[in-house]
């Protein structure tokens, strides 16, 4: 198999990820699965692609991971076995990791969503979308 | 039965009503919960990268404090994270010592991990639970909304199929309610979308209203405070004929001809940020 990029990316989301997104087929599965689809820039199977390809910096400007809600249910119908939340969580946290990355915090909540938001939707907020 | 229990930090919070309802519960159905010491939050969220171990310290001292005993969790979320992360441990060697090297814990994966519903369906068992049902909730109408996080991913989650789950249904059924399948059951919520894209949250959490509406349902069944927040809040229209909300166990404890007096109804609770 020719290795199509040398993205960094890439190679730490393989390592990471346990995900190699060259065994994707294109079949959308994952997409016609995803329940979030309507909010995204990018369809999942099209990230995949993306990853295949190594267009690293349009992925990290896409609106796509972070509308990702890790259901899992593209992992679940994959007939490749990939699991693209992990894979989506790497380019979330390329992003993340960088200084200043994070997308999300404390002072981006309204008064009225402190009071009655679940802890654990606060918790999971911020371990997304903040580092 | 005796198992260690691992409340969660919603569970103290905006969803105690679900933590009264079951210990009140199991204290009739002869199984005794015993909450761990200096417990904290899980995290809410399995780390999906294995580099991210300071992610995984909360849960695998929680795992290790569990002593080698049935560990088990009410919140669908605290149990994905517990028994995603002992699966970890598990696997990974370097990650286990890692961890296990700075918590300063002996621990390799073991110990069951389950979710209490597993205990009712594993340990108990539905017949049982069906025997011991004091007012069976004869003609209501009842869905389950499984959601995610107790079935995926299903190689590690081992809770029921993925696809094609039955164990809330048979519980509601042991239960004496008329049960109703909603097609999706097992569709995402939104989950924390509705802190940051709330319009997202809206249309998957309308999707599964509307469905369970359309099949007669009166109330959906979840175990997670975060699909009972979003299918209360999030919905673009649930007026007229309300589909209801509920955790299990309320309908557990009901079943059982217990009243449980809660000390925090969701709306009363306001300082629970964690």
């Amino acid at each position: 198999m020719a290795s199509i990029t040398k993205s960094r990316m890439l190679e730490e989301m393989k390592l990471q990820s346990g995900q190699d997104p060259s065994c994707c087929y294109q079949c959308a599965k994952c997409s016609a699965a995803c329940p979030v689809t309507a909010a995204m820039d990018l369809l999942p199977h099209q990230v995949i692609r993306y990853l295949q390809l190594g267009l690293e910096e349009e992925l990290l400007e896409s609106r796509t991971p972070w509308i990702c809600a890790s259901c899992f249910t593209c992992a679940a119908r994959c007939p490749r076995d990939l699991d693209l939340a992990r894979m989506m969580e790497g380019i979330r946290l390329a992003i993340l990791r960088r200084r200043e990355g994070n997308k999300f915090g404390p002072a981006d909540l309204a008064p009225e969503q402190l009071s009655k938001l679940p802890q654990q939707a606060l918790v999971s907020a911020f371990r997304k979308y903040n580092k | 039965m005796r198992y260690r229990y691992f409340p969660g930090c919603t569970l103290k919070g905006q969803a105690k009503i679900m933590e009264e309802t079951t210990m009140a519960a199991a204290e009739v159905l002869g199984i005794e919960l015993q909450e761990l010491a200096d417990w904290q939050c899980c995290g809410a969220v399995f780390p999906l990268y294995e580099d991210e171990l300071i992610t995984l310290l909360s849960p695998v001292r929680t795992l290790a404090a569990a002593d080698g005993e049935p560990l088990v969790s009410l919140c669908a979320a605290c149990h994905n994270v517990l028994k995603r992360a002992q699966e970890l441990m598990q696997r990974n060697e370097e990650a286990r010592n890692k961890v296990t090297d700075f918590l300063e814990v002996d621990y390799s994966g073991e110990g069951r991990v389950l979710h209490f519903l597993e205990v009712l369906r594993d340990d108990l068992g539905f017949d049982r639970l069906a025997e011991m049902v004091k007012k069976p909730l004869t003609g209501r109408k009842l869905a389950a909304y499984y959601g995610c996080l107790l079935l995926r991913p299903a190689k590690i989650m081992q809770f029921d199929d993925p696809e094609n789950p039955t164990i809330i249904e048979d519980f509601l059924k042991a239960l004496g309610a008329e049960v109703v399948k909603t097609p999706y059951r097992t569709e995402c919520c939104g989950a924390y979308l509705s802190v940051t894209e709330e319009n997202v949250a809206r249309d998957t959490v309308s999707k599964i209203i509307d469905s369970a509406r359309r099949a007669g349902a009166e109330g959906l069944i979840t175990a997670c405070p975060l699909c009972h927040y979003n299918l209360e809040n999030c919905a673009e229209e649930n007026a007229g004929k309300p589909v209801k909300i509920f955790y299990f166990s309320e309908l557990l404890a009901e079943a059982l001809g217990l009243t449980v007096e809660s000390g925090s109804a969701e709306e009363k609770t306001g300082e629970g940020s964690p």
